[in-house]
């Protein structure tokens, strides 16, 4: 509970209290990993070309900056993907299937899009329903085996990355409406069913992200504020404790990794019915035996944002913003590849930025704090007792 | 100025947040079994730890003869002599009883295990000491009670001179304990000094020489222990006056609330049968104990009563309703309460905080939730009033994180989340497992109070004392069976233990109360 976290007397605004919260330590985690990433990126920078590594990392910092329209249109799939891989990660469930899912959500939307004919403002609206359904369904999978058969998630839903992937690109290539073979990807989807772009000048910016950020509130009040979000974090931090307290620890794997799923479909519908800045064209799948990265960023996305559905938003946001510096870098003569370096430094940091924060306020309160005072949860070690 | 053989001076030692061991001095003369007394969380296992290098203390020095030492690690410690039984044995438990023994110092010729020769000293230590143990049998395979004479053996193998026994009690049964006291009145008779860990008195008043008292990690002083008793004992550990015997009005006997009948609940271990084929009743308004030796089926009874796991026969009645194939939920709103064994494992979410532990039976009732969403506010107001009500301390009050508080305000949240659910039956595993007087002392208050009220209480123990104390009547559970039943106005803890130890049994009285 972020907020519940103040001292019950307190009203109004207390700086001290805000800084005490989970959320709040875990903001300064990420800040900290952030941070620490960077240098090393620059390091890495400066070993590789020392002359352009001033300009390349500027690009890196601010290179996004200008292009604020590309950062949430690449931030939207990634979102949904870091909100699949979190919401079950609040479970307990290591959901590595977001990419089989988003895939799957791809495909059910281009489905919808190509062969069904609905009307234009209802097209785009039920192709991206038919991709959440999509994505609920490959979630679902893994989540029943685990229920019924206690088969480990991770396991299976790697597998259904594959299958999911393999299905995808099969039925693809096999569907002529779809598929144009000497281009060896999907055709031009109608117009009708690309999402109505926000109309940023430049960009394909479009009402997925909005979606994506209502989602993400969606989430957050569900896990703060119902019963089934209290049962699925009370499972997810001690699965014991939630069968003996009666919950339906089964029922709520199965409806949690399909709420996984769906959210990665969307995410995998959003990716594609994203509208072209280029008049007449839209975006295409090539089924070429890949598995979808947007999955597996989904995973550092909700590491960085510690699968809280609102730091989610603000870390998709971040890895889209340094992706496309990472992009920009490469005009002075660096690999975009240096900007993966530099992701997976930050998600290595941030696995440990906890501890180091609390080491850090440990350090600065032994250092400026009076001496003797003791931290505040061991008072009740020291109160009790009597 | 004495001989000591060890010597712990001005030992202190932090964790974040609080003080452990603050300026705790500790003497340990040559051929003394010396007590280590306190409640949980007065550092005794922290001070030990120290000792044996598994921690280093921040201030303070550890002599050895006189002469200052520096153990940094159990190699250092076991170089200095200095051997240990932990609470929880660090055995292997897939290797031998000798192979355990000689772990980690193998005699070998050029990296070949020269066992026969390791297999004769351990026989004769054993034959020495009466440590009686099968040497080639798996440590899986043997009694708690065997696994601990390995864990002596190791020590004595490594001839070791300063032995510290972490309460090596809790584990065995009366007839046990006596020998391992008279074990370490004979190690200490031969030379040897010994350090015992333990917050039971009447043991201590047994066996030790003097006794140390630790209170939340301060150090209150060092008594000869043939000059004290045990109300002085207690005194200094809690700091207060402690009552040893439990107030009970007679018993008014009620309507039969539980029935169980035949239940048979296979075992996750073995092939057998963990339970076979109990019976019994349990009233309104009295409390039966089931008492026996860990391990004896009474978890795997207990899970099966509670709906934790399914059992292959029999049946369970609460309260008129059959409930054999009831969910956890159901049983638990057709009226059974249930303190679970283990409270981290299963009482407990530490990570939530207090207020979201005490609904956790209750949060999808009514009172606490409107179409799905959860009344916050209605959640923080209940638990200010149980907080209250019970006395639970923490820092922070219906916010703080459950995993910071005490293990007795852990449990004093448990019982009042299970007490103040609306129930017929209680069902207490364990309640004051690992708890220090105080704690116990109110939690068998809690349970006479509920039995008053015109509850059923099932109460599961290995605690002699409480056995004895708090029960109306005892249930002996060995090997899976129901073995007796006793009244303990009428009995004494010595024939108890042999029913434990299954060495004495007799049919338990057919009840034929209608189920």
């Amino acid at each position: 509970m972020q907020d519940n976290n103040k001292s019950p007397q307190k009203k109004g605004f207390d700086l001290k209290a805000i800084t005490k919260t989970k959320g709040f330590s875990a903001f300064t985690a990420a800040l900290l990993a952030i941070v620490l990433g960077l240098i090393f990126g620059f390091i890495v920078m400066i070993f590789a070309n020392p002359d352009r590594a001033m300009a390349g990392f500027r690009y890196v910092i601010f290179g996004g900056l200008g292009r604020f329209g590309d950062v949430l249109y690449f931030a939207t799939p990634i979102m949904m993907t870091g909100l699949a891989v979190g919401f079950a990660f609040k479970m307990g469930l290591f959901n590595i299937g977001a990419s089989g899912q988003y895939t799957m959500g791809m495909f059910f939307a281009m489905y919808v899009g190509f062969m069904w004919d609905l009307p234009t403002g209802l097209h785009w609206v039920v192709a991206i329903f038919a991709g959440m359904i999509g994505g609920m369904l490959w979630g679902f999978i893994p989540g029943i085996f685990k229920a019924a058969l206690n088969v480990n998630e991770v396991i299976t839903s790697i597998m259904f990355n594959y299958i999911g992937m393999y299905f995808v690109d099969m039925w693809v290539q096999s569907n002529a409406t779809m598929y144009i073979a000497s281009k060896s990807c999907t055709n031009y989807l109608p117009s009708s069913v690309q999402i109505p772009s926000l109309g940023i000048a430049g960009s394909n910016v479009n009402f997925g992200i909005i979606f994506a950020i209502i989602t993400a509130i969606i989430l957050f009040i569900v896990l703060q504020k119902t019963t089934f979000g209290y049962e699925l974090k009370a499972t997810g931090y001690n699965k014991y404790a939630s069968d003996y307290a009666g919950m339906k620890g089964k029922r709520n794997i199965v409806v949690t990794m399909m709420i996984a799923g769906g959210l990665a479909g969307l995410g995998g519908a959003f990716a594609i019915l994203a509208p072209s800045a280029i008049a007449g064209s839209s975006m295409t799948y090539e089924p070429i035996n890949i598995i979808a990265a947007n999955g597996f960023n989904g995973i550092a996305v909700a590491l960085l944002g510690s699968s809280n559905p609102l730091g989610i938003i603000f870390s998709a946001t971040f890895i889209s913003h340094i992706q496309r510096g990472g992009t920009l870098a490469n005009l002075v003569g660096f690999k975009p590849e240096i900007i993966d370096v530099v992701i997976a430094v930050i998600i290595y940091f941030s696995a440990f930025a906890m501890i180091m924060n609390s080491t850090l306020a440990k350090f600065i309160k032994t250092r400026f704090g009076k001496k003797g005072t003791v931290l505040p949860n061991a008072n009740s070690e020291t109160k009790e007792a009597k | 100025m004495e001989n000591y053989i060890v010597e712990m001076l001005n030992i202190t030692k932090e964790f974040p947040g609080i003080i452990a061991n603050d300026n705790i001095t500790l003497n340990l003369k040559k051929g003394e079994v010396h007590a280590l007394l306190g409640e949980n969380g007065a550092g005794k296992s922290t001070l030990m730890s120290v000792l044996f290098g598994l921690y280093q203390a921040e201030k303070g020095e550890i002599r050895k003869n006189g002469e200052v030492v520096k153990i940094n690690n159990p190699n250092d410690a076991n170089t200095l002599g200095i051997g240990m039984v932990h609470q929880h044995f660090k055995l292997v438990e897939i290797f031998t009883a000798l192979e355990n023994i000689i772990l980690g110092v193998e005699p070998n010729k050029m990296g070949f295990i020269q066992k026969s020769e390791a297999r004769e000293k351990v026989v004769e230590l054993s034959e020495k000491y009466g440590l009686s143990i099968n040497p080639d049998a798996l440590i899986e395979d043997i009694s708690v009670g065997m696994q601990q004479r390995v864990e002596i053996l190791k020590m004595l193998y490594r001839e070791n001179e300063i032995l510290i026994f972490d309460e090596p009690t809790a584990v065995l049964t009366p007839q046990e304990i006596k020998e391992l006291l008279k074990i370490m009145r004979g190690f200490a008779e031969e030379g040897k000094s010994i350090l015992f860990i333990t917050h039971k008195l009447n043991e201590i008043m047994d066996v030790a020489d003097r006794c140390t008292v630790l209170r939340k990690g301060k150090y209150i002083g060092t008594v000869n222990v043939k000059d004290t008793n045990k109300e002085e004992l207690s005194k200094m550990m809690v700091g207060r006056d402690i009552s040893f015997s439990v107030d009970k009005k007679p018993m008014k006997e009620g309507e039969v609330v539980l029935s169980v009948r035949n239940v048979t609940v296979p075992s996750k271990l073995h092939k057998n049968n963990a339970v076979k084929n109990v019976s019994f009743d349990v009233k309104a308004g009295e409390i039966v104990c089931l008492a026996g030796i860990d391990g004896n089926g009474q978890t795997e009874f207990v899970s099966a009563l509670t709906g934790l796991e399914k059992m292959s026969e029999g049946s369970i009645v609460l309260c008129g309703k059959d409930i054999t194939k009831s969910s956890i939920r159901e049983r638990s709103v057709a009226g059974m309460s249930h303190i679970p064994e283990d409270r981290h494992k299963h009482g407990l979410v530490l990570e939530y905080s207090l207020e979201e532990n005490l609904v956790l039976q209750r949060y999808w009732e009514p009172a606490f939730q409107n179409k799905g969403f959860i009344k916050f506010d209605e959640v923080r107001k209940y638990a200010e009033g149980l907080i209250k009500r019970f006395d639970v301390r923490s820092g922070q009050g219906p916010v703080t994180v459950v995993r910071s508080m005490s293990g007795g305000n852990q449990q004093k949240a448990i019982i009042a989340r299970e007490i103040d659910k609306k129930h017929e039956i209680l069902v207490a595993v364990q309640p004051t497992r690992g708890l220090d007087v105080g704690a116990i002392e109110y939690i068998h208050k809690q349970l006479v109070e509920r039995r008053d009220a015109g509850k059923g209480v099932l109460l599961v123990s290995l605690e002699l004392d409480e056995v004895m104390n708090v029960s109306d009547r005892i249930l002996v559970m060995y090997e899976g069976e129901i073995v007796g039943e006793l009244d303990p106005k009428t009995t004494t803890v010595q024939e108890l233990g042999l029913y434990m130890s299954g060495a004495k049994r007799n049919t338990v009285k057919e009840t034929n109360h209608a189920g």
